[in-house]
């Protein structure tokens, strides 16, 4: 290939020069080029190496199907693997280099791998390393961790950068009413029809301009059509954007579009996102994505300088390049004769091998004006060079099929074997394409049961102004759908060429082997596919998995058609018999962080914060994540870490009073005058006869029977309930009882509000815990043992004339209240409390201490309700009323949930008061630690109050079962077998005499 | 992205929704024998067509709808509050609410 930059033509701007990069050497090229345009410019051909056989490639099209020209642009955190040249647009300083090879693309030492090609032939994973006889369990795996890391070395695809990606992503929302995919003549027109009337139409593009097929055309005509259809579509007010790939359809007409915003732009604005994931709800989708020219297999079709025709004619005419001085074009049909003499009259030498016998007039005299040698019933059958094109051997049609008939030099191989229309947006919607046998080519069904037409030649239209009149067709079928009025326009039928196409997929004579590609990314060749053919391969799904045949970053663009067609002629059959394989989003690669968008870091979930959260930092917390909750976790005092800080906390919320954060607890109004019915049915306990003012500690089941949460629920008025659910299980809770109210139990008069958010709350737990509140309410008779006995609740004003509700209820074991308020008073009720407390050589307290003092009292909470768990393997089972019914209440029941050896909950202590150990051990009988143990831990802390560590855990039969045993809680990976016993969980103050108190 | 017609919020992304479960199921009464609370729990069909199911407008009036979806084509055949006050209210008709 000796491409040369004509002194004029194209769409480049021959005054903007820019610089750029190719693997370090220095380049020029115009604005508009492509970086395979820019590099073919420059005399560039070998621009990358395959995958398995390091061979060397170049550019084999001017566009998204591009298999040769795959190449690694940008540097550092910003390095980007598998670029394809052909639609990267050059700028200024853009860093460019070839991938796959060491050490450079020209001199790639991985090309040896070609020397040992029938180790990579079809299957050579499967049988290399997963059928390795003799079969034994990890022999094959064995040599696969061994030579993995080579072949992955070698077998490679680009290396993505290491760094943390810089750039920012974004996630738009759209909607429009015709959504049209692709600007060619189709796309355009089919805009403009739904635009003029009246409807909200988006065009999409993936290339840098509008246009398609008429960007790559020569005349002035074409020209001046394009610039009025795009002035008419700005006037009619539709949304036109370029650069941005509907890479995928979904269902409801919702698109999936990836915009590329600044992957052309040497120094973008650091305030724009580099590519936008736009999800588009459309009403009516118009498919307007134009056809894929095919190759032909032959020997070494993969050299570089072997392209596309149509890629001959877009660096032409859209790039100013003319590729090749001596070039043959070989075709089956009549799209290649126009590039031929346009090639021709630019200055090229000219060859055309039709492989068809009759050619129209036309077209002989299209050629014939040109210069160009016509060879019929010709075509090619293999190419001469190692690193490029010096010549082509030929073959000629006879009886027998095709035979050998000399050759001829040349720098450039233009091929056409037919085009495939972009049927991928269909396929997507699981719409199987049928074969068109006059075109050769699969197109969609005339029936779509969804609101998506095909335009253009996307559905086989191949001249210009039959293309416009499809897409003015596919757009009045939209407006005619969308109720508007519109004079249907007969859709033109497939085709458009003089002479019909010739299928032609592989050229071959007897006697010659030859080296012929299908998938030239993924070097799958012509013998691969056969040979899959020959150990049993009939499925084209199958033959795609074996051969990695439309496995590489092009998706099967390339390859397919052959493939399917070398199947279908090996069993004697025909291409629709074989099958198609099912195009899958996306169409072109999408960025993972434009899939992740904004949603990183802190972004990554939501981030929930009490309203106390300042006044908590302010009073020196450290803070933890409890789900989505920040949560308080310890208030270290000086020189305390987190360990000094709970135990000190733990102990002076025993001695004296402490204050903590309760706010994430779920809260739930539950209003209306069957409340009580209602609570009746979802607790385990009965709360038929709570009196107003009273509170009641309570337990949910699943219908299953499993426990499914706890908390408190608290009676404020004949009809009023307030209840509180654990900080993890408030939104399922809330889910669950509005399900049972909307659907299970529609006559029962309730309404529940989740209240979480509008009520913030504090836990003041110890001995001096009603002195606290006494300082802090308007009335302090109201804080009396009489007037609030264990399980209260009173709603009161505090100081200053706060409302305020608080409930005696206890999680630490300590006689303590919880107090909530507005959520708007959430500092003051901290400030009234501390003010209280501080004197009293009070404390504020974390999760941690929280978690230290809950354990002692041996209370479960989402550590130990894991969603396996009854209520009786709790030790809760005399909260289960025998007199009523209540959800889960059958289904506990069960006879592998009423087994005396379940896990039940046990406290647990080291034999050794010094030792430690960890939540998460496995709890052994002694002399047995292997499997699955007796038992597991839930939770561990150190005890102030027994002066040792102590657990949570689960073990079979419960502690009854093991006293006096030595058990062991194993925990191999981290510290190892700790001997410890298994007590009863109520491990601190079991009779509850400090809570009465 | 299915949408599903909120009779009381209108159309919206399916992503607003949780799912629920069999809408044909008949829980039985809170008495009833451990069997029929089994096949009301665990026994489902496999339906390959158009199913009845119950989804909850979670990002948006917390409504529990019952959906006529087609488990092939995802197409929806109707949409109507659960809650038969809710329905009254809404009167609503088959085909879901605003159009
Ligand atoms: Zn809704």
């Amino acid at each position: 290939m000796s491409a040369k930059r004509l002194p004029q033509g194209g769409r480049i701007d021959r005054d903007q020069r820019i610089r750029f990069t190719w693997d370090g050497s220095s380049m020029t090229g115009y604005a508009g080029d492509t970086l395979a345009s820019a590099l073919m410019a420059n005399g560039e051909t070998v621009l990358g190496r395959s995958f398995k056989y390091h061979r060397p490639r170049g550019i084999m099209s001017a566009g998204v199907e591009e298999s040769g020209a795959i190449v690694t642009v940008g540097q550092g955190r910003r390095r980007d693997p598998n670029v394809k040249a052909t639609m990267q647009e050059l700028y200024p300083g853009l860093a460019a280099s070839g991938q796959n090879a060491w050490p450079s693309v020209r001199f790639d030492l991985g090309a040896v791998n070609g020397l040992f090609g029938r180790f990579f032939s079809a299957g050579f994973y499967y049988k290399t390393f997963m059928g390795l006889p003799p079969m034994e369990w990890g022999k094959g795996t064995g040599l696969w961790m061994q030579y993995e890391k080579i072949i992955r070395r070698a077998a490679g695809m680009g290396v993505a950068s290491r760094e943390a990606d810089p750039d920012v992503y974004d996630h738009v929302h759209g909607y429009c009413d015709v959504l049209v995919v692709g600007s060619g003549p189709a796309g355009l027109s089919a805009a403009l029809t739904a635009a003029k009337a009246g409807l909200d139409v988006l065009l999409v593009e993936q290339d840098c301009e509008l246009g398609g097929d008429y960007l790559n055309q020569a005349d002035e005509a074409s020209g001046k059509k394009r610039k009025d259809l795009i002035a008419k579509l700005e006037k009619a007010g539709a949304r036109m954007m370029t650069r941005t790939t509907a890479f995928g359809l979904y269902d409801y007409g919702t698109a999936g579009l990836l915009e590329r915003v600044t992957d052309h732009i040497a120094s973008p604005d650091k305030h724009l996102p580099r590519h936008r994931f736009w999800t588009v709800r459309a009403k009516q989708t118009i498919v307007a994505t134009g056809a894929l020219e095919r190759q032909v297999a032959f020997g070494n079709n993969d050299r570089p300088g072997v392209m596309n025709v149509a890629a001959g004619r877009s660096y032409l005419n859209r790039y100013g390049i003319l590729p090749g001085q001596d070039i043959v074009v070989a075709t089956n049909n009549d799209s290649a004769y126009a590039t031929a003499a346009e090639l021709a009259s630019a200055g090229a030498t000219v060859s055309l091998l039709d492989a068809r016998a009759t050619i129209p007039e036309s077209m002989m005299s299209l050629v014939g004006n040109s210069g160009v040698n016509l060879h019929t019933r010709s075509a090619p059958l293999n190419v001469r060079g190692s690193h490029g094109v010096n010549g082509l051997d030929f073959a000629v049609a006879g009886q027998g099929g095709w035979s050998a008939q000399g050759s001829e030099s040349c720098d450039l191989v233009l091929v056409s074997g037919g085009w495939s229309p972009v049927v991928h947006l269909l396929s997507h919607r699981g719409i199987r394409p049928v074969w068109n046998v006059e075109q050769a080519c699969f197109v969609g069904p005339d029936e779509v049961n969804e609101p998506i037409y095909m335009a253009g030649s996307a559905a086989a239209v191949w001249n210009i102004e039959d293309c416009l009149t499809s897409g003015e067709s596919a757009a009045t079928k939209a407006i005619k759908a969308l109720g508007g009025k519109a004079r249907q326009k007969k859709a033109p039928a497939p085709g458009g060429w003089e002479s019909p196409i010739e299928p032609l997929y592989e050229v071959t004579v007897s006697g010659r082997q030859l080296k012929s590609f299908v998938d030239p990314q993924h070097d799958v060749t012509t013998e691969d596919v056969r040979l899959a053919h020959r150990e049993g391969f009939v499925s084209v799904e199958h033959l795609k998995r074996y051969t990695t045949l439309g496995m590489a970053t092009d998706g099967g663009k390339v390859g397919n058609i052959i493939g399917l067609a070398l199947m279908a002629d090996a069993q004697g059959k025909e291409i629709p018999e074989v099958g198609t394989t099912t195009f899958r989003p996306p169409y072109t690669p999408v960025s993972i962080g434009a899939l992740k968008g904004r949603n990183v870091d802190g972004h990554f979930r939501p981030l929930r914060r009490t309203p106390m959260h300042v006044w908590n930092l302010d009073h020196g917390a450290t803070m933890t994540m409890a789900g989505l909750w920040h949560r308080p976790w310890y208030f270290a005092r000086k020189g305390e870490g987190i360990s000094e800080a709970y135990v000190r906390e733990t102990e002076t919320t025993r001695r004296t009073v402490g204050l903590c954060d309760v706010t994430s607890l779920g809260k739930i109004a539950i209003q209306g005058p069957d409340a009580t019915e209602f609570l009746n049915r979802i607790y385990t306990n009965p709360f038929a006869k709570l009196p107003i003012g009273k509170a009641r500690y309570g337990i949910m089941l699943r219908d299953d029977g499993i426990v499914m949460d706890d908390g408190t629920t608290w009676r404020l008025s004949e009809t009023d309930y307030f209840m509180t659910t654990t900080t993890a299980h408030a939104g399922k809770v809330m889910v669950f009882l509005e399900e049972l109210l909307q659907t299970r139990w529609q006559d029962l008069r309730v309404h529940v509000t989740s209240v979480s958010e509008q009520w913030a709350g504090s836990a003041v737990a110890g001995p001096k815990s009603r002195e606290v509140l006494e300082a802090c309410v308007e009335d302090p008779s109201v804080m009396s043992n009489d007037a609030f006995p264990f399980m209260g609740v009173i709603e009161t004003t505090l100081k200053g004339g706060i409302p305020c509700r608080i409930a005696r209820i206890s999680f630490s074991g300590e006689m303590a209240f919880e107090a909530y308020v507005p959520s708007d008073y959430a500092s003051a009720l901290m400030d009234l409390l501390w003010a209280a407390a501080e004197p009293l050589d009070g404390c504020l307290y974390g999760l941690e201490a929280l978690g230290a003092m809950r354990i002692e009292k041996g209370h479960v909470t989402g550590a130990e309700l894991d969603g396996r768990v009854t209520i009786d393997d709790a030790g809760l089972g005399k909260m289960a009323s025998p007199a009523k019914s209540f959800i889960g209440s059958a289904m506990r029941n069960r006879p592998e949930l009423m087994r005396e050896d379940r896990p039940r909950l046990v406290g647990i202590k080291p034999k050794d008061a010094s030792q430690t150990f960890n939540a998460g051990s496995i709890l052994c009988a002694e002399g047995k630690v292997s499997g699955l143990g007796e038992g597991w831990i839930t939770a561990v802390t150190h005890s102030p109050a027994m002066g040792h560590w102590i657990g949570l855990g689960f073990i079979s039969s419960g502690y009854e079962a093991w006293e006096g045993k030595t058990v062991i809680a194993a925990d191999p990976v981290r510290k190892g077998n700790i001997e410890v016993e298994i007590i009863s969980p109520h491990m601190y103050d079991p009779d509850g005499e400090r809570m009465y108190g | 992205m299915i949408r599903i017609n909120c009779p009381f919020c209108g159309e919206r992304d399916h992503t607003e929704f949780s799912y629920g479960g069999d809408a044909s199921i008949v829980y039985p009464e809170l008495d009833a024998s451990m069997e029929e609370w089994h096949d009301a729990i665990f026994m489902r069909e496999n339906i390959r067509g158009m199913q009845s199911e119950t989804w909850h407008h979670a990002n948006g009036c917390r409504m529990w709808l019952v959906v006529e979806r087609d488990t092939m084509t995802h197409e929806i055949q109707s949409v109507r509050p659960a809650h038969k006050g809710n329905a009254a209210v809404l009167s609503t008709t088959d085909t879901g609410g605003e159009q």
